[in-house]
């Protein structure tokens, strides 16, 4: 066969998109639709007075506008947006209604909805909506929300929305810091951050003629989740509404939520009996759904004589931002169980106050916790290394787990099991493509010569949670679903394959991999595989895509379904054959009976047999056509080795990224070329959280700089050619050995960048330096280690 | 990111233009190249209600040696700056600059007039074409003028443009002789947060992004002609600016960029 599991097979979904074949919600059209013109509020925290619609409903083309109190007159929109995850049972969680009825709580807060036939008329009108706002004190600020002077919520005596301990051993954490021989304590932020996919979310709601069905058409991550949470929150019947995921161009965990926009169009259009549609503008989204990251880690770490760690101990400020969102409580969670990232720590004690803010909810952003835990440990393990005299790849040789060799099921001191690990190959090789020893010397020279261009080295060996998950583990974390997913393959009577994916793709290419995990199972050609994804009709159980799970989930539903389906046919093949089926070999697609090659039949060929059902092995069902819902026993644990190499201007600050080498090990892989995609995806947008992004307030709430002009999502031109390479530890978590590698990049990078930039000013007593690492900020570093002099 | 209503005019000539800005007064503006002016609109920042384009006047795109400079019409997109021959030949500096603006779909939509008119002191032609000396050509109502770029620029988007004139031509003097212009950013397609450009050795020195308008770094240039050091001059090289402060660089930054890209300028230009 061309392509089975490990073949760089092109992907198929790409001559349509790139030809643009590919139908997003723009492209999609109803007669009669109306678009909504939301009206945000401008305020970060203000009381309602009053909002005068009249002139706007004057407007050309307008159909109507709608404000929390008419919405309630009618009787729509009035259950919250839904928080499946509440973290704790006393955790606090305002209402967030759709439509802000007295108190706007943050810049982008919807206050108003104009429905009009198009969509610059909505805009115009929206425009036009007079909204009296009186102002009351905001919380711009984490540090403002933990002072809780300030109220983010008028009726909320504090800020603090719910605390979170997970500390397995409290004994043994005071005993390893009083007998520490080296202790390290830091501070660092984790900024807030905007998702900014390629293309902004929307949504377009039909309602069927004769009313109570909706078809939902969503720029969605979850359409199986959207369509459970629009039924509970909405109250339409769950069998009254098909969700659709069309072309989709990325989320990045943007695009995972359900926002105000889906509940009112849904609503309106079921209760006007007409299509209802939105598409964000750029700059609406730094307000319209969530942000990511969000918090402030203070963390310290106890180590021996000899640099190794006995203890990481830690507590989180977390940003909610103004409401909770679907998993907004439950993000800095996820990050809880690394903070003792690749390293055979013994104690972990970690604790997590979330806070309320007047700022856009935080929620999902790729990696979601994790590349904040692995920020803190592994440049905690820097900061360790400079205390203890060593270099940072030595203390890391150090203190990986089972000294970097070869491990499985490993338990960590968060209580989860590591599934299987093997860090210093990664280590090694990272090191060797790099070139550290050579960049070591040019750096000495630098330094000798007082160079203006320094060059700083950074490392991170990182590991992190993929697959969500085993439903048990998060029915544990009191987490509101569980984490199987669901395939379906179908031998199809032509001997076509059909395989119906529950997991959903917005840009990964699942149709390419499911049809590589089919050719490889069931010895087709992939392009005999049809991949059905996105559509709760066609697909209606599933658990979407986030948090890496796709192939570690579902890819692994889609094998165990083809199994299933190979199983049915050898006993028709064995049947055909009046053979025993235990003597019925099954090799590259053929049946044949052992001993006897010759006389064989094609998998493919059984379809028409199932299917025409006359001559099956008695009380067998006609067709082929197997299901699987597969629930992981564990977690997937991917690691990998990053090296990043910068040079920093010291005249003007200016960090320049000139080499990044990326060792990934996310177990089998199933097409590299779409793990490389991953991976460099990835690194750029940890790259950039060290480097350029930040999602900057003023204390009154407003964010100063939501257009992409302020906003600094890098472009090829700032970024260096990313050297990878991969080593493969097989995962013992599923069958198929495969991990999970969509956040990976994300998780090393930041980490590597911001050691690299620390290594290359250490000559000027830097020990630290914030995210994003500014020019500006990086030559007041510099500057205050001259005495200030510039 | 949804303008408001506006109506639309294609102008048949310069003439064309001048007469209906004199029709619509302060409601119309001029469309270019748009890279600036649809943006803002977008945003609505800016609310014209007339929109005169004036980006398909062919006759108004072109690049000659005239008399010992080089005259280039208005509507000469960077990307034609960029790729001239005449400049590489005469004016290296001038495409080196253009070559610098935005991204390619910048460049190939942008003209030399329209990012003159718009007076963004953030800007690099602006800049490059104060330091070079070079003279702008405005055509109005009741003819045309010539204006010293040193005498264009009034503030924060402003100009000594009048309502009713449109920029019709920029000439700058030819010539070779030791230039270099430094472009500091965060990102290849940004504005500079500080851009210093040299012209002949060092006569001209111009600043962006340090002001309201493109300045001039006086006090450096005439220590230059005074025979001062490259470092002694280049640490002048903030001096009597004012400024502006954002998410980039406060305003200490910003003085600390211009004497550390005017030093390098300078060493480049006279290496």
């Amino acid at each position: 066969m061309t392509a089975t599991i490990g073949s760089r097979m092109l992907r198929k979904e790409d001559p349509k998109l790139l030809t643009g074949e590919g139908k997003y919600i723009d492209d999609i059209h109803a007669p009669g639709e109306l678009w909504m013109g939301m009206v945000r509020s401008t305020m970060g925290h203000a009381t309602i007075a009053s909002i005068d619609t009249s002139e706007a409903e004057q407007m050309p083309g307008v159909h109507s506008v709608w404000t929390g109190a008419s919405l309630t007159e009618a009787g729509l929109c009035a259950a919250p947006l839904p928080c499946a995850w509440p973290v704790t049972e006393d955790m606090v969680n305002p209402a967030h209604l759709p439509v802000a009825v007295s108190e706007a709580k943050h810049v982008g807060d919807i206050v108003a909805v104009v429905l009009a036939d198009s969509r610059y008329g909505a805009a115009d009108a929206a425009e036009k909506v007079i909204v009296d706002y009186e102002p009351l004190p905001a919380v711009g600020s984490l540090e403002a929300a933990v002072a809780d002077e300030v109220m983010a919520h008028s009726d909320l005596g504090s800020n603090k929305a719910f605390h979170w301990p997970l500390i397995p051993d409290p004994e043994g954490t005071e005993k390893a810091f009083a007998e520490a021989a080296h202790t390290v304590s830091a501070k660092f932020v984790q900024q807030r951050l905007i998702p900014a996919p390629m293309e902004p979310r929307g949504c377009m709601a039909i309602p069927s003629p004769a009313g109570g069905e909706v078809t939902f058409y969503s720029a969605t991550q979850v359409p199986h989740i959207l369509k459970v949470m629009i039924a509970a929150t909405t109250g339409i019947a769950e069998s009254k509404i098909r969700v659709i995921a069309p072309a989709v161009g990325g989320g990045f965990g943007g695009k995972l939520n359900v926002d105000a926009d889906a509940i009112l169009s849904c609503s309106l259009a079921n209760h006007l009996g007409l299509p209802v549609r939105w598409t964000e503008s750029r700059t609406e989204a730094a307000g319209s759904s969530h942000q990511g990251r969000g918090q402030i880690q203070h963390i310290e770490a106890a180590a021996d004589a000899d640099g190794k760690i006995t203890s990481v101990k830690v507590h989180l400020d977390a940003d909610m931002g103004a409401y909770m969102m679907l998993i907004t409580p439950g993000v800095p969670l996820l990050g809880s169980f690394l903070y003792t990232g690749v390293y055979d720590i013994p104690n972990l004690s970690f604790t997590c106050d979330g806070w309320f803010t007047n700022m856009t909810p935080t929620d999902a952003y790729r990696g979601a916790g994790r590349p904040e835990a692995s920020y803190a440990i592994e440049r905690i393990m820097d900061m360790m290394a400079l205390e203890v005299g060593i270099t940072p790849e030595e203390i890391r040789a150090r203190n990986y787990i089972a000294g970097g060799e070869k491990f499985e099921n490993y338990d960590a001191a968060s209580t989860l099991v590591f599934d299987s690990g093997h860090y210093r190959p990664a280590h090694d090789r990272a090191l060797e493509m790099a070139k550290v020893a050579d960049l070591r010397a040019e750096q000495a020279r630098r330094r000798d010569a007082g160079e203006a261009k320094q060059l700083g080295i950074g490392m991170c060996t990182y590991v992190e949670i993929c697959g969500l998950a085993p439903s048990r583990a998060l029915g544990g974390l009191n987490y509101g679903a569980g984490g199987w997913e669901h395939a379906t393959v179908r031998l199809l009577p032509t001997g076509k394959v059909e395989v119906v994916s529950g997991s959903t793709p917005h840009g990964q290419g699942h149709e390419t991999a499911w049809s590589q995990i089919i050719a490889d199972k069931m010895g087709v050609d992939p392009n005999d595989v049809e991949v059905l994804h996105s559509d709760t009709a066609k697909s209606p159980l599933g658990l979407d895509t986030y948090g890496s799970r796709s192939l570690a989930v579902g890819g692994v539903a889609i094998a165990m379904a083809a199994d299933k389906v190979i199983e049915k046919a050898k006993l028709i093949a064995a049947h055909q054959f009046e053979a025993a089926p235990e003597d019925v070999e099954f090799e590259s697609g053929s049946f044949s009976v052992a001993g006897t090659p010759a006389k064989s039949v094609h998998i493919q060929e059984l379809g028409f047999a199932a299917f025409a059902a006359h001559d099956l092995p008695d009380g067998m069902e006609p067709n082929l056509q197997e299901q699987v819902s597969f629930d992981p026993p564990n977690f997937a644990f991917p690691f990998g080795t990053h090296v990043a190499v910068v040079e920093i201007d010291t005249g003007t600050g200016g960090v320049e990224l000139i080499d990044y080498v990326a060792v990934d090990d996310c177990g089998t892989q199933v097409n590299p070329l779409i793990v490389e995609g991953q991976v460099h995806g990835g690194i750029v947008q940890g790259a950039a959280q060290a480097l350029f992004e930040v999602a900057n307030y003023d204390e009154d709430g407003n964010i100063t700089n939501p257009s992409f002009m302020d906003y600094l999502v890098p472009s090829a031109a700032e970024m260096p050619s990313i050297q990878l390479d991969s080593t493969v530890t097989p995962s013992t978590s599923n069958p198929l050995g495969v991990k999970g590698v969509g956040e990976a990049g994300t998780i090393g990078s930041a980490a590597a960048v911001i050691n690299a930039i620390c290594d290359g000013l250490s000559p000027y007593g830097v020990t630290d330096m914030e995210m994003p690492a500014t020019p500006q900020r990086v030559w007041q570093a510099i500057n205050n280690s001259n005495g200030g002099a510039a | 990111m949804i303008p408001a209503a506006f109506d639309y005019t294609v102008a048949e000539s310069a003439d064309h233009a001048i007469q209906l800005l004199g029709e619509y007064g302060d409601e119309a503006k001029l469309l270019a190249g748009g890279h600036s002016l649809i943006p803002m609109m977008k945003y609505r920042l800016a609310t014209p209600t007339q929109l005169i384009d004036v980006g398909r006047l062919d006759d108004l795109s072109y690049i000659r040696r005239d008399n010992g400079h080089i005259a280039i019409g208005a509507m000469t997109k960077h990307a034609q700056l960029e790729t001239s021959d005449v400049l590489a030949a005469d004016c290296p500096m001038l495409q080196h600059v253009a070559a610098l603006v935005g991204d390619p779909s910048v460049r190939h939509r942008g003209t030399l007039g329209g990012t003159l008119a718009h007076s963004d002191p953030a800007s690099d032609l602006p800049a490059a074409v104060l330091a070079l000396g070079g003279t702008i050509v405005a055509k109005g109502p009741n003819g045309q003028r010539e204006i010293a770029s040193s005498e264009f620029f009034t503030g924060y988007f402003e100009s000594v443009l009048a309502e009713d004139e449109m920029i019709v031509e920029v000439k700058v003097p030819a010539g070779t002789a030791g230039w270099n212009y430094q472009k500091f950013n965060r990102r290849a397609q940004d504005w500079a947060i500080v851009g210093v450009a040299v012209a002949d050795g060092g006569a001209g020195i111009s600043l962006v992004n340090m002001g309201s308008t493109p300045i001039r770094a006086t006090a450096a240039e005439e220590a230059l002609a005074g025979g001062a050091s490259i470092a002694d001059a280049a640490a002048l090289a903030a001096q009597d600016t004012d400024p502006p402060e954002d998410l980039n660089a406060d305003g200490e930054y910003r003085a600390h960029l211009a004497r550390v890209l005017t030093q390098r300028a300078l060493e480049a230009a006279n290496g």
